[in-house]
């Protein structure tokens, strides 16, 4: 091995000659280095100076994180500025994927720590499986003060946990008003698919009914955001600077709320609705659906059970059946015959002899009483079934029709609340277009007393005596003063919510007048079929309606309790010309269009007292109590095992 | 012993270089280690530097044919204390590369082999001087190499092992490898580089992401190609000035992996920009021009052999560190000589210039 024998530092070489490395290698070996050192130089350059802004932008991702703050929503009120629907502080978890180093060993720990059953945050991630990983998942709202020190504590195990201060819907307690005012809730899938949310993100909150939704763009307002320095692992480092949330506009809805009060009491423990509108405006005063819901559970902490429970309820409670009821409207409906007879000038020289009913086509149709010579005087208090079927024979189909339409049935109101329906006007025409069949004159018969095809909403019934009342000036109901809201959005509402709206009919003097006396007659007559709801000392008007669910012969067949019973109609007016309040009843089963009467007349009543107070000059302080949030507490389970 | 007038000969120029590096090196760890608990790694870096020139000068007051006499005994013991560190080695972050002695002194082996090696080869070639190379030789050479190489991939550190290959490619390219030879050599090592790779066995697993990390960043950006993608973002966004000293973003938030250590270039260009990388990397040309100059007026082979497997070993670690820092390479765990983070690769790199200085100041011996 030439490795073990000693060398001379004085020798040559092992060779026997002074070697030396070649310059010519040494020199290749200076080009190399050169040639290396140039490469990396170019690699520098292409990062540093090509694709620097690139890159900065990178770094800026990198290290700030935009902290969201929530623009708080807009208040609602009365219009007399009382207090609806507040706000209330809340702070909320969310989950920042990021920032997460290895989820499964700190699912356990965060399930403990907030309360959430491991299996629900990983349907939580699931869900949000195709957002993007910058975008925070909410965990938990409303979390309680014990879970936001547990947060805090665990800042370093945990940097994927962060909490956000939010300001939640906090409605009025008992489901008051929960259909005019609606809920807010998370953005849904469909609806972000939708263009016109377009604007939303996932997790976003967003009116999803009644008022909350038609304004949800005044009332959301716009969310701002703090740019936070934070370090890789999410601590926060500094601040740069923040855009300042700009809150959501307060409404003001007209809404009244003594009159909401006393609406809301007249329906307890009843299913139907209660609309009240000002028939000069158009302006709903209150408007009641019944059973009704709690908003707040929508907003927070929506629990399996409670959405079954309402899912499942029978009676609908999610339904606002003001605007979603399409029944058979009655005998309500005989001012709308009385109306069309009139100016037809059929009516004003019919008379019927009424003997509990009379026979068309070989068939008898029944009345409920024998009310003997009848003429339109007496035919609207009377109810009196005979004369409107005669009516309706020889007026025909289509021109009853024309003036339903004409009035506003079977089309939307175009009312600024969503999901309004449109009822059923049956014409020839209708009954071609969706039945492919002729319309026999048999079937005329019925809807001259608002039954058959005929069907028609709360709402629709309103605002039809609301202009029948006034003389044939018909107002689009809404619920929402025209002034709070900017021109170019009431134009985009307005088209949003096709309907009827504004319309005007001729109608004469003496018609009006005939009306509106024989309707006078219905409550302050003791002949009338509402004397028992006549308010002493007021011009109270009106029309009940006792509309069948099944027929007579079914109805004596069977004996299903409660759902056989008729529905109760009413609509009624005060004072009897030149009404300041229009209001329609529906009671459903409430058996007799009377029993509804009473209810209205609860309204009526409170409007004429709060007219009188005011005119003492006597202030009225009547507020609903606000729901207090539930206090959150580590035991509130958020969703319920499946039972 | 030499005289003292030797240091008249001694490399000031040179170690003037290496000096402004090392304390560029200082401040940058400084920088980096700000907000870390690895705050004060700057003070350790200056007793590592402290050490390192204190042995620079006591190496090169042997007479480097004294060390190449004994190699073949140091070589023997390098290969055992490769052997030792398999068995007894203290194992951290999955490798076993540190041998504890007691007082909590570690010791890497792998790190000093590097040195023993270039004295090795330079004997080798010494003693094949004027002859036309053979298969033969090629093949002690590379054995006399990859023994050592194969113990410390064992370990497993693939960044270190590497280091050993400039050595011997050096010693051939100098030795007189003809171009013949070397086709067949690069085409044997293609072929055997892309069985293995095939065949998955001989790369861990980790080893295997971060060369598909290197291939595309983007594919793993939490994963493997974590550390690269921050790198880039580090050194694109310094830009031409920088961000100045202690203010980048991606160093001081901790996006930057090890940014004392393995990617302390990318810190530095973060700070300091392209202007600033520039200038390192003038200062390696200055330093490397340096060397080479010194091989060329050393005064016989072996010296010349030394400094240039000096001369290899350091622009190895910079190409692979500072192009795997701008994303030219896959990361490997090399350090970059004279500026990262650590005593083993401080006191290699002076022990290294102590021997490169001996070589100098006995240039005009015979």
């Amino acid at each position: 091995m030439q490795m073990t024998h000693h060398i001379d530092p004085n020798d040559v070489g092992p060779n026997g000659r002074a070697e030396k490395v070649s310059a010519g290698k040494l020199h290749a070996a200076q080009y190399i280095v050169a040639g290396i050192l140039i490469v990396l130089i170019t690699g520098l350059w292409r990062l540093q100076v090509l694709g620097a802004d690139n890159f900065r932008a990178l770094a800026e991702a990198n290290r700030i994180r935009k902290v969201p703050i929530l623009a708080p929503r807009g208040r609602l009120f009365d219009r007399e500025g009382r207090l609806l629907v507040d706000n209330y502080p809340s702070v909320s978890c969310y989950l920042l994927r990021e920032q997460v180093k290895d989820l499964d060993v700190d699912l356990p720990l965060i399930s403990q720590g907030l309360h959430i059953p491991i299996e629900q945050i990983q349907s939580t991630l699931r869900r949000y499986q195709i957002a993007p990983k910058y975008q925070p998942i909410p965990l938990k709202q409303d979390i309680s003060p014990d879970e936001q020190a547990f947060i805090a504590a665990h800042r370093d195990e945990l940097p994927e946990l962060e909490t956000l201060d939010e300001q939640r819907r906090l409605y009025p307690r008992d489901g008051f008003a929960a259909h005019l005012i609606g809920y807010v809730g998370e953005v849904s899938e469909q609806m972000l698919d939708d263009p016109r949310y377009a604007f939303y993100s996932p997790g976003d909150v967003v009116g999803r009914s009644g008022v909350e939704q038609t304004y949800d763009a005044l009332l959301r307002g716009k969310d701002g955001s703090r740019d936070v320095i934070v370090n890789s692992h999410g601590k926060e480092l500094g601040h740069l600077g923040q855009e300042l949330a700009i809150p959501g506009k307060d409404l003001k809805l007209t809404i009244d709320l003594d009159l909401q009060i006393a609406a809301e009491k007249a329906l307890d423990g009843k299913n139907g609705a209660i609309v009240a509108m000002d028939p000069h405006t158009g302006e709903i005063l209150a408007m009641v659906s019944r059973p009704t819901y709690d908003p707040n559970q929508f907003s927070v902490r929506l629990t399996k059970n409670y959405w079954n429970e309402i899912i499942n309820n029978p009676d609908h409670p999610l339904l606002n059946k003001s605007l979603q009821a399409q029944l058979a409207p009655g005998s309500t409906f005989k001012i709308i015959m009385s109306v069309a007879g009139l100016q037809e000038n059929v009516a004003q020289t019919m008379h019927v002899s009424c003997n509990g009913g009379a026979e068309f086509y070989g068939h008898f149709y029944a009345c409920d009483k024998h009310h003997g010579a009848v003429d339109i005087n007496n035919a609207i208090p009377y109810s009196c079934d005979t004369f409107y079927y005669t009516l309706a024979n020889r007026l025909g189909i289509d021109t009853i029709a024309k003036y339903a339409t004409s009035v506003g049935l079977g089309q939307r109101t175009g009312i600024d609340l969503p999901d309004e329906v449109t009822g059923t006007m049956p014409s020839t025409a209708w009954k071609l277009k969706t039945q492919h069949d002729k319309w026999f004159a048999g079937e005329t018969i019925s809807v001259g007393i608002g039954q058959g095809a005929v069907t028609a909403t709360p709402m629709q019934l309103a605002r039809a005596l609301s202009g029948i009342a006034s003389g044939g000036v018909f107002r689009r109901p809404h619920v929402i003063f025209a002034d709070e809201v900017p021109p170019e959005m009431q134009q985009a509402i307005q088209e949003s919510f096709p309907g009827s709206g504004d319309a005007i009919i001729p109608l004469t003097t003496e018609n009006w007048q005939l009306i509106t006396d024989a309707m006078a007659n219905v409550t302050s007559s003791p002949i009338g079929t509402a004397y028992a709801a006549h308010l002493e000392g007021v011009d109270f008007a009106g029309k009940t309606g006792t509309a069948q669910v099944i027929g007579h012969d079914a109805l004596a067949k069977t004996n299903k309790g409660h759902n056989t019973e008729p529905n109760a109609w009413f609509v009624g007016m005060a004072p009897r010309r030149n009404p300041d309040i229009v209001v329609a009843v529906l009671w459903e089963h409430g058996n007799w269009g009377n029993n509804s009467a009473k209810l209205a007349s609860q309204i009526i009543d409170a409007y004429v007292n709060k007219q009188r107070k005011r005119d003492n000059n006597i202030r009225i302080a009547t507020t609903p109590e606000p729901a207090k949030p539930a206090a959150p507490t580590s035991e509130t389970p958020t969703v319920p095992s499946a039972e | 012993m030499p005289r003292l007038s030797s240091y008249r000969d001694f490399d000031w120029v040179l170690l003037g270089f290496v000096l402004l590096l090392s304390l560029i090196s200082v401040l940058e760890i400084k920088s980096a280690t700000l907000h870390t608990k690895f705050h004060g790694f700057d003070h350790k870096q200056v007793q590592f530097l402290a050490g390192g020139i204190f042995l620079m000068f006591v190496i090169s007051l042997i007479d480097y044919h004294r060390l190449i006499d004994i190699i073949h005994w140091a070589y023997g013991v390098s290969v055992l204390s490769l052997i030792a560190v398999l068995i007894v080695g203290t194992k951290v972050l999955g490798g076993r590369r540190w041998i504890k002695f007691p007082g909590g002194i570690h010791f890497q082996p792998s790190e000093w082999v590097k040195l023993v090696l270039i004295l090795a080869v330079a004997r080798y070639f010494w003693g094949l001087a004027g002859k036309e190379l053979t298969w033969g030789d090629i093949g002690k050479a590379a054995a006399m190499v990859m023994v050592p190489m194969a113990l410390v991939l064992k370990q497993p550190d693939l960044g270190t092992a590497l280091t050993y290959l400039p050595i011997l490619i050096c010693g051939l390219f100098l030795g007189g490898i003809r171009v013949k030879q070397v086709g067949l050599v690069v085409l044997a090592i293609a072929l055997i580089g892309g069985v293995a790779w095939k065949s998955g066995k001989h790369l861990k697993p980790y080893q295997q992401a971060r060369i598909n990390a290197f291939m595309d960043p983007d594919s793993d950006p939490r994963g493997s190609g974590y550390q690269i993608r921050q790198s880039l973002i580090a050194v694109g966004s310094g830009g031409i000035w920088g961000k100045g000293a202690n203010k980048g973003t991606q160093t001081q938030g901790d996006f930057l992996p090890i940014p004392y250590t393995d990617f302390i270039f990318a810190a530095f260009c973060e700070e300091h920009g392209f202007v600033g990388a520039i200038g390192v990397l003038l200062l390696y040309f200055l330093i490397l021009m340096r060397l080479i100059q010194n091989a060329q007026t050393a005064s016989d082979l072996p010296g010349s052999f030394i400094i240039m497997g000096v001369v290899a070993v350091i622009v190895f670690q910079i190409a692979v560190n500072v192009g795997m820092v701008v994303g030219l390479m896959p990361v490997t765990g090399i350090p970059l000589p004279l500026l990262s983070y650590g005593g083993s690769s401080v006191l290699f790199t002076f022990l290294s210039l102590g021997i490169v200085m001996n070589i100098r100041m006995r240039r005009f011996v015979n």
